[in-house]
């Protein structure tokens, strides 16, 4: 087959192109652990009020620089408790599960972006740079109260 | 011109893909200022009914039936006419698909199937909403299976030569949808439809969303890559010069059988179920179709620099002022390739692993695919709209038309740079897509999304308003040049089908060598695949009941 001799130069750079870009992706996913919310527990949807963590939804310390916070989406609102509050600067592993559709749970100006799906827990290890109120948004359609589905987090001191 | 079989079958393709243009654009207008606060709805019809309408009708509808419009023109012209039984069958899919169509459509103008274009359970719509959308993915197979009949007809006769470019770029594209479709129609058949209609109780979630992505991704491979036939195959012929290089472009088509499949967990890298190295491994598939988007680029220059100096444009960058700029046929796809280049650079963006949490869902991805979909393949398709329907009906396209049809893409372009542009960015300072927006209760950080030059409450819908006026001047063009325009006469007054010259003797011809490419498409499915379906099975949680949320 011909290729013409600009394209092959063309070709070459393409692929090395693509070889830095996912070497970069792939060292920063697996050597820095920067990879995106997941986890692949499992969770009956109709029983999440029963099971553990969630049926004690909020934020419950680990260890000195650890923070756990469960919490429950469901249409159109988020249980994390009485009130959604962690601390600046320590790790915080959200875990969320749905009882009914997929939703998700988005923390503005942050880069969690995690999406809730039944049957799964979705896990996410987060450490806040700035003490704030951050708003928390459902940006998975979900209903017609979709709109409506948001929460705070206060970053404390 | 065509045999009066094709023209009419052609025709009616369009007819329902105009139709549901109309109904869809109408859609997005509302959408704009429904989501400024500027419009309000009455109680029986809601924001979400409307986006499924949109979504459903521009991105399924209006694409399939155009793209088979084009199919069955080009097919009828570069291979010969039909047969009677390819036609029979073309009909019978037509109307399998028209079927399913306006079932669909019923369900979600009668507000049953509020479940947006990707349906996700255990969200539950209508079960007739499923069964529409099923027909409409049988009817499109059978469509499809018709045209591979007719081209098996033409190798029979020509045994042993390398079927015509266009002719080999439709079956590629065909045996894509298929291929991606098995997804689709698994997840349809085997757990939608029996869950809807009640005979088994819940869902397997997880596995649904995989098979949806499985073909959601190739599905827009499915709308770009009739764009590119007419890259490839048509502007060479306006520009007047033969196609660049024919085994570049099968190589390219071929390419993206191959990676367009295996690559739909980038549409779930931020949800659990799958497993970090499996969501890695379709990331680094994603990124190999940056190949054959290269290569097309590539050739897309190369012929616009030839034409440029065979039309005496002379230095680094002279060609560029000699292309046929006149030429609305040319203009309108060549406007669509500069929006498919930031296009794809997002879609890079998108698929970066880390980067796809910042845009997620944001209304980022509303921009991209408006600039992807929306623009390239959308105006790509206009711009052979302007030719196909007098070309179909013999009438003329006058001098009006076509001032008309330069307004026309003058406007969409503009519109959707506005659109666009305020939705990349709002995305980016992360406001959600798919909300009939509220502005949470008036919460600061959600006001700061739009406080900016751009991403303000009004640029949007000046944006969308432009745009839904270019999709009115379109459908005036449509319907005059479909039915009012006066018949061409002299030879000169008849539109043509311009389709380039493709030297073939240079290709190898392993290129059209079906079996192997589709083996290997499987090979790379079963790899991607194969394991995190098996788990997604093995260690799946108690299935979902429905949900009617809306
Ligand atoms: C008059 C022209 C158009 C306007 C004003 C428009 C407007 C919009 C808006 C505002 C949204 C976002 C809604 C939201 O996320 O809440 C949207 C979504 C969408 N648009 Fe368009 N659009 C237009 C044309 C098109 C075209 C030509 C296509 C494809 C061929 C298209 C495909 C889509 C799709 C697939 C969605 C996503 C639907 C979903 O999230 O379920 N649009 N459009
Ligand atoms: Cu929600
Ligand atoms: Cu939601």
């Amino acid at each position: 087959m011909h290729l013409h001799k600009y394209e092959k130069i063309w070709l070459v750079f393409g692929t090395v192109c693509l070889i830095a870009f996912l070497s970069i992706v792939g060292v920063n996913a697996f050597a820095h652990d920067h990879t995106p919310a997941g986890g692949i527990h499992t969770i009956d949807p109709e029983k999440v009020r029963e099971t553990a963590p969630f049926n004690e939804p909020g934020v419950k310390q680990l260890d000195d620089d650890t923070y756990q916070a469960a919490i429950v989406a469901s249409a159109f609102a988020y249980d994390g408790g009485e009130t959604l509050e962690v601390p600046v600067g320590k790790e915080i592993i959200f875990k969320i599960t749905s009882t009914d559709v997929v939703h998700s749970f988005t923390i503005d100006n942050t880069n969690v972006n995690m999406m809730v799906v039944p049957g799964q827990v979705t896990t996410k290890a987060y450490t806040f740079k700035e003490p704030g109120t951050y708003l928390i948004i459902c940006n998975e359609y979900c209903g017609t109260g979709h709109h409506f589905m948001y929460t705070e987090i206060e970053v404390t001191e | 011109m065509l045999p009066a079989g094709e023209r009419k079958l052609a025709l009616w393709n369009m007819g329902v893909a105009y139709t549901a243009f109309l109904i869809g654009t109408l859609a997005g207008l509302l959408q704009v200022f429904i989501r400024n606060d500027a419009l309000e709805l009455p109680a029986w019809l809601d924001y979400y009914q409307i986006l499924t309408a949109h979504g459903v009708l521009l991105a399924l509808i209006f694409t399939t039936f155009f793209i088979f419009a084009f199919f069955i023109s080009g097919m009828s012209k570069s291979i010969g006419a039909f047969g009677p039984k390819v036609l029979l069958w073309n009909w019978i899919g037509f109307l399998v698909m028209l079927a399913g169509t306006i079932l669909a459509t019923v369900m979600i103008v009668i507000g049953e199937a509020s479940v947006l274009y990707t349906f996700y359970a255990p969200l539950m719509a209508n079960p007739w909403y499923y069964v529409g959308l099923a027909l409409f993915v049988i009817g499109s197979w059978i469509m499809g299976f018709a045209l591979v009949g007719h081209y098996m007809k033409w190798r029979k006769v020509n045994r042993g030569e390398l079927s015509p470019l266009f002719a080999f770029m439709t079956v590629t594209t065909i045996v894509l949808w298929v291929i991606a479709c098995l997804g689709v129609v698994a997840t349809v058949l085997f757990q939608y439809i029996p869950w809807a209609f009640g005979w088994v109780d819940t869902i397997n979630v997880e596995l649904s969303r995989t098979l949806f992505w499985y073909f959601g991704h190739p599905l827009v491979y499915f709308w770009l890559l009739p764009a590119y036939m007419a890259w490839y195959t048509v502007v060479p012929k306006i520009l007047g010069v033969p196609v660049f290089s024919d085994s570049l472009a099968r190589l390219a088509f071929i390419l993206f059988i191959l990676f367009s499949i295996p690559v739909g967990f980038h549409h779930q890298l931020m949800e659990p179920g799958i497993s970090d190295f499996w969501k890695f491994l379709q990331v680094v598939l994603t990124f190999m179709v940056i190949l054959p988007s290269l290569m097309t680029a590539f050739s897309m220059f190369a012929n616009f620099e030839r034409a440029g100096r065979k039309n005496g444009g002379k230095g680094l960058f002279g060609w560029f002022t000699k292309l046929p700029w006149k030429d609305l046929r040319f203009t309108s796809i060549f406007i669509a390739m500069a929006f498919f280049i930031p296009g794809g650079a997002g879609g890079i963006i998108n698929a970066s692993f880390q980067l796809n949490e910042i845009v997620h869902n944001t209304l980022w991805i509303v921009g991209h695919f408006h600039i992807t979909v929306g623009t390239p393949v959308a105006m790509t398709f206009m711009g052979l709209t302007y030719w196909l329907i007098p070309y179909l009906t013999g009438r003329k396209f006058s001098n009006t038309m076509k001032k008309l049809g330069f307004i026309q893409i003058g406007l969409w372009s503009v519109g959707m740079l506005l659109m666009s542009t305020a939705q990349h960015i709002l995305g980016l300072l992360g406001a959600p897509r798919r909300t009939a927006y509220s502005g949470y209760n008036g919460h600061e950080s959600a006001l700061e999304w739009f406080d900016g030059i751009l991403t303000n409450h009004v640029t949007m819908a000046v944006g969308g308003s432009i745009l839904f006026l270019s999709a009115m001047l379109l459908l005036y063009i449509v319907i005059m040049s479909a039915f009012v325009s006066p018949k061409a006469v002299e030879p000169h007054e008849f539109v043509e089908f311009p389709l380039a010259e493709s030297d073939k003797r240079a290709t190898p011809k392993i290129l059209e060598n079906w079996w192997l490419w589709i083996g290997i498409a499987f090979l790379l499915i079963i790899i991607a695949y194969a394991i995190p379906i098996a788990q997604m099975i093995q260690h799946a949680p108690p299935g979902s009941r429905g949900f009617i949320t809306w």
